[in-house]
């Protein structure tokens, strides 16, 4: 692990993302809570160490395909804030002009970043198919995606990790086990207490980590990414965490034991990242104040930029539904 | 001759070309696919069985490890959802997969990964997804309810979806090179009951027949059959009995499913003013239905008579011969309406 620790820049960097991904995900929550979102809106609080750590381990040449609660990994991958609030809010200006709600339909090859579909099982085949295509035209360059716990249900998730090991595809896992699929606890959802297990019956690594301390998942998944990159196969890696706030913003999680949240509040994984810089001496409180200030900044602008932005024309609704 | 059992005669395509260009239906999907993969190192098949000397349940990819070698021809596990998914990522990256679905039938395992993800793609974030599906469909081969379907009108009804099926050797292999240059997925029904008992002439070389045009596989002035697949020769051999009875069908081959041919369809419609659809599939809610809703909405001042579908029955498709006989559409049946029709 000491082969991919991380230089005091490097841990700034992150720290800058993560805290932004924070920033602009209370700045949408306060927002819809206030009613003036569109549609509904989902949080990734509690997820930051997960899509920051992991995003920062891929190269510019690689493919990701993140879900709905990987907000920090599309601001890593140059998806701005603009262009993210322009999509929530149904605007012409976002990745899909409109056409698709929230997160979903933020992909963006010129950014090597492939969207997601709310059937979310169905976008690991997918990304399995990017890291193929690498294989088929002998590139070094390596495919990652994310499911939650839920997802590791449904059969197509077998399938994707049976072909990935049959393949030794470049081709990197990512489970945010948050412990709830909707309303649904673990306990009612496996007999297994860990999904990483689960590689094991496809031979390949499954790794656990401590999904909410940033560090410990970069490691493991820029470990995962350079043994796929050297032809080493695919690795699932299953990071521990926990939705800290209901499936949607419609949704109280009122099904969550409160204690549960306390305990998980107690390893944000935002704040604790910060407080380790500080305790390092890596990092003075001048000098965050100084990030979460930009940060403040840039998810001002991007919302009053999207709401300064037009709505898409009723005249358009029939356009692009073929590729030219 | 001794090369022929093994490679479906085409390793020596401009021999052939030469030679004999009156093909089956089947070796013309083969020919197709060879040829896209000789000109284009994107495309390439993957499927269940169909590398190596077995060659896929028809032997359509026969040879084809052998020349291609085994990156261009990607043998997968029993897991349609997970390849047709993986087949989508592909075609993200640039690629063009043509996937064969073993049987049509099976098509409905990777249902989700179809219209959910492919689908929608280009709509939803503007990268396209090039892939063609090649799925096996249609009966009469006494092969029961899992390997004799239709779903066809299942695609029609999926927005981004384009879908076609030829009914002649020709049109299968201008249909498939146009479906594997189309940059949108694409589903290309392909009628078994035609792969080795239909011959025909089939152009050599790079042959396309764009996707949306319909065809006149008959003239005719008395009443128009619209079809297309394995029923277009059912309708052809319908025509040659009703013009012994003096009844001079149209026969319209739709070819294109999704966009469908409008005006072709207005045309006969107005022409002939007496319409007769037939397709394999059931007919409740089939494209049947929609070819009949277009002329009933935009043709009906030149209707002579009421509008006749002759579909399958509402039934799985029944493994038995009088069953299956009595489930599907045939030349017998579409002579008895078409007289009927032409009387009216």
């Amino acid at each position: 692990m000491s082969d991919y620790s991380l230089t005091r820049d490097q841990k700034l960097e992150i720290y800058y993302w993560m805290r932004l991904t924070r920033t602009l995900d209370d700045r949408a929550v306060a927002h819809w809570k206030q009613g003036r979102g569109v549609g509904g809106m989902f949080s990734q609080r509690g997820h930051e160490a997960i899509s920051i750590g992991t995003g920062y381990a891929l190269a510019t040449e690689d493919v990701v395909a993140p879900m709905h609660r990987d907000l920090g990994c599309y601001l890593l991958r140059g998806l701005t804030p603009r262009r993210i609030f322009s999509n929530l809010l149904g605007r012409s200006t976002g990745p899909s002009q409109g056409r698709d709600a929230n997160m979903h339909g933020s992909g963006d090859l010129s950014l090597n970043l492939v969207g997601f579909i709310s059937h979310l099982p169905q976008s690991v085949p997918v990304a399995l198919g990017v890291a193929m295509s690498f294989l088929y035209r002998n590139e070094r360059r390596v495919a990652m995606t994310y499911i939650g716990d839920g997802s590791t249900s449904a059969g197509v998730f077998h399938e994707t990790m049976n072909m990935a090991s049959l393949f030794n595809a470049p081709f990197v896992l990512i489970v945010e086990n948050n412990q709830y699929a909707y309303s649904t606890p673990l306990s009612q959802q496996m007999k297994v207490p860990d999904i990483a297990t689960r590689a094991a019956g496809y031979g390949i690594p499954g790794i656990i980590v401590e999904g909410n301390d940033v560090e410990a998942v970069y490691a493991v998944t820029k470990a995962a990414i350079e043994r796929a990159r050297d032809g080493g196969g695919p690795t699932l890696i299953e990071a521990k965490t926990m939705r800290m706030m209901g499936h949607a913003i419609h949704d109280g999680a009122e099904y969550v034991p409160r204690e549960l949240l306390a305990e998980w509040e107690a390893k944000n994984p935002v704040t604790n990242f910060e407080a380790r810089l500080i305790a390092q001496g890596m990092v003075d409180q001048v000098e965050i104040d100084e990030i979460k200030h930009r940060c403040e900044i840039e998810v001002t602008d991007a919302l009053e930029y999207a709401e300064a932005c037009p709505m898409p024309d009723a005249a358009t609704v029939e356009d692009g539904v073929y590729a030219p | 001759m001794s090369t022929v059992p093994a490679n479906f005669g085409f390793t020596e395509a401009e021999q052939i070309a030469e030679t004999d260009r009156n093909l089956t239906y089947i070796a013309a999907i083969s020919e197709a696919l060879r040829e896209e993969m000789q000109r284009d190192p994107n495309v390439f098949v993957m499927g269940e069985d169909i590398a190596g000397p077995f060659g896929g349940a028809f032997k359509v990819t026969k040879g084809f490890s052998e020349e291609f070698g085994d990156r261009r021809v990607l043998n997968m596990p029993m897991a349609e959802l997970g390849f047709v998914g993986a087949a989508s990522g592909m075609a993200l990256m640039g690629l063009r997969p043509v996937i064969e679905m073993q049987f049509a039938d099976f098509i409905s395992t990777p249902f989700d990964s179809i219209v959910q993800y492919a689908a929608t793609n280009y709509y939803r974030w503007g990268a396209a997804i090039p892939w063609v599906i090649r799925a096996p469909s249609d009966g009469g081969l006494r092969s029961g309810p899992f390997h004799s379907q239709n779903p066809e009108a299942w695609f029609v009804h999926t927005p981004g979806l384009k879908v076609v099926a030829p009914g002649t050797p020709a049109d299968a292999k201008g249909l498939l090179i146009a479906a594997i240059r189309d940059n949108n997925p694409v589903i290309y029904f392909e009628s078994k009951p035609l792969y080795r008992s239909q011959k025909g002439y089939v152009p050599p070389g790079d042959y396309v027949v764009p996707i949306g045009q319909a065809a006149l596989a008959r003239m005719g002035a008395d009443l128009s059959i619209i079809t297309y697949g394995a029923q277009v020769r059912e309708s052809l051999t319908a025509a040659d009995r009703l013009a012994a009875d003096g009844i001079n069908a149209e026969v319209l081959d739709l070819r294109t499913l999704k966009p469908l041919d409008t005006e072709a369809i207005l045309a006969t419609a107005r022409k002939t003013g007496k319409v007769l659809v037939v397709h394999s599939a059931n007919q409740l809610v089939g494209v049947g239905a929609e070819v009949a809703a277009i002329i009933a909405e935009q043709a009906f001042e030149w209707l002579d008579a009421p509008i006749h579908r002759l579909g399958g029955l509402d039934v799985p498709v029944p493994f038995s011969p009088p069953l299956e006989d009595a489930y599907r559409p045939s030349a017998q049946k579409i002579y008895q309406i078409a007289r009927e029709l032409a009387a009216f």
